[in-house]
């Protein structure tokens, strides 16, 4: 019961979004944006800024991701559908996992055009150890989201929700910013650092292991007014 | 996870947001086969009661008893007893009328989805616009099908916020033709409305709200208006 909610509650955002292309193309718009922005002050000559292209990568996806959780939260607020969903007798853990993996869908596709961007823009090897650049990502993308969505359906009733989730939200994910962006850069160098690469990986594994618990434990009470 | 009951009764509830009381000690009862009625001017704690009544919002003092169950106690299995038909009326709007119905129908755990769907669409009279997306309906499908999509699981307490702003007489003489429908087959309805003529026609029971505080709880049809005239009225000269 708790997977097939999850899956309801995921397929539905996925299908608004594909029927609107609203929260998609806005944040492709703006993480393109946000690199190009980047190119401009840190790439002299054609060649950049040293060991940049990874904390630009991570500090698009942050930015881009606060748009996408804050937009995706809006939609649901317009309708007050998240309250529909809240007085539906399924788990209400199961809706949070629902709308994290929606979030989680739709930033991956984000990153799949940002990381080859970046890549041209930045001279970054980004096909040297392509599986173990996915892992980070990935792992990052589920720790970002996990604290984001959980912060988003928080602040959906208050009235200073779009100031107030940014100032929430990024300290709390900076460690998973820190190890993202260490991460790779180890896979960036000449010689990529794998073993490295992993270190960071395990510790971001770790990261969302916690952020998911917590949320998951905590997601009930908070959305109970 | 089933769960029933006969009678919703509010007990001494009080709620406030930080400072502000927003619903002092208010106390009233209503049983299956009857339809209550909110009265009161904007601000008097009419739509705080429906949302403490739907479990969605903790009262701060004093309990609701679904039966003989608090909700704490009832868990979520009486939120599948609960329908509600907010002013917003709770629909994506990126979404068809079938998607929209489907969904809620899944995530109630109904059996006979497609079965079900197809009757609240025929219900709704929106059977021939099932596959159109609800953000090109009119406020009047929108509502009719926002009070099916509230009925899919057959709540046992619908509870209803301004139901008939915005809508034609038509439209609202179907709806009350609805509801009536449902209080015949032992619905428990509660009705926020600020429409006498519709007030008369449709409660059995009018409970009275002003600032907070229950100022008449009536369960006699003819006396609506004069409660009406008493307390809200007044207020707006």
């Amino acid at each position: 019961m708790f997977l097939r909610v999850a899956w309801l509650v995921m397929r539905k955002d996925l299908t608004v979004e594909v029927r609107s292309r609203e929260v998609i193309y806005t944040t492709i718009f703006f993480a393109v944006a946000c690199v190009l922005v980047f190119a401009f002050a840190l790439v002299r000559e054609g060649r950049p800024l040293e060991d940049a292209a990874a904390g630009i990568m991570w500090i698009s996806v942050a930015f881009a991701g606060t748009l996408a959780l804050g937009r995706t939260f809006e939609r649901e607020r317009h309708s007050e559908t998240l309250r529909a969903l809240m007085l539906a007798p399924a788990s209400r853990p199961a809706i949070y996992v629902g709308k994290l993996l929606g979030i989680v869908l739709l930033l991956l596709v984000v990153e799949a055009v940002l990381v080859p961007l970046i890549g041209l823009l930045f001279h970054a090897p980004i096909a040297s150890r392509p599986l173990e650049l996915a892992g980070l990502l990935v792992l990052g993308t589920i720790g970002f989201s996990a604290v984001g969505t959980l912060f988003a359906a928080m602040l959906v009733r208050a009235r200073s929700r779009d100031v107030m989730l940014p100032v929430l939200l990024y300290p709390i994910t900076i460690p998973v910013i820190i190890a993202g962006v260490r991460g790779t850069a180890a896979l960036f160098e000449v010689e990529p650092a794998v073993d490295l690469a992993q270190m960071w990986m395990a510790l971001l594994a770790f990261f969302d292991i916690v952020f998911v618990t917590l949320s998951l434990w905590t997601f009930e009470p908070l959305m109970t007014e | 996870m089933t769960f029933d009951f006969g009678e919703v009764s509010v007990r001494e509830v009080s709620r406030n947001y930080g400072r502000r009381r927003a619903l002092t000690r208010v106390s009233l009862a209503c049983r299956a086969g009857e339809v209550l009625g909110l009265l009161g001017p904007n601000g008097a704690g009419k739509s705080t009661l429906l949302s403490i009544l739907s479990t969605l919002l903790a009262p701060s003092a004093g309990d609701v008893r679904y039966g003989t169950k608090t909700a704490a106690e009832a868990g979520p299995a009486l939120r599948a007893c609960l329908g509600l038909l907010s002013h917003d009326l709770h629909l994506y709007p990126e979404l068809t009328a079938a998607e929209n119905l489907r969904f809620f129908a899944q995530l109630y755990g109904v059996s006979d989805v497609d079965g079900r769907v197809a009757a609240a669409l025929d219900r709704a009279g929106l059977l021939s616009r099932r596959d159109d997306v609800v953000s090109g309906f009119s406020r009047g499908m929108r509502q009719r099908l926002a009070l099916e999509r509230a009925l899919l699981h057959e709540p046992r307490l619908l509870l209803l916020d301004e139901p008939f702003t915005g809508l034609d007489d038509a439209s609202v003489a179907a709806l009350v033709a609805r509801l009536r429908e449902l209080r015949g087959a032992g619905r428990i309805l509660v009705v926020v409305t600020h429409d006498l003529d519709v007030a008369e026609r449709l409660l059995d029971k009018v409970a009275v709200l002003k600032d907070g505080r229950l100022v008449a709880f009536d369960d006699a049809r003819g006396r609506i208006r004069e409660h009406y005239r008493a307390h809200v009225a007044e207020q707006r000269a």
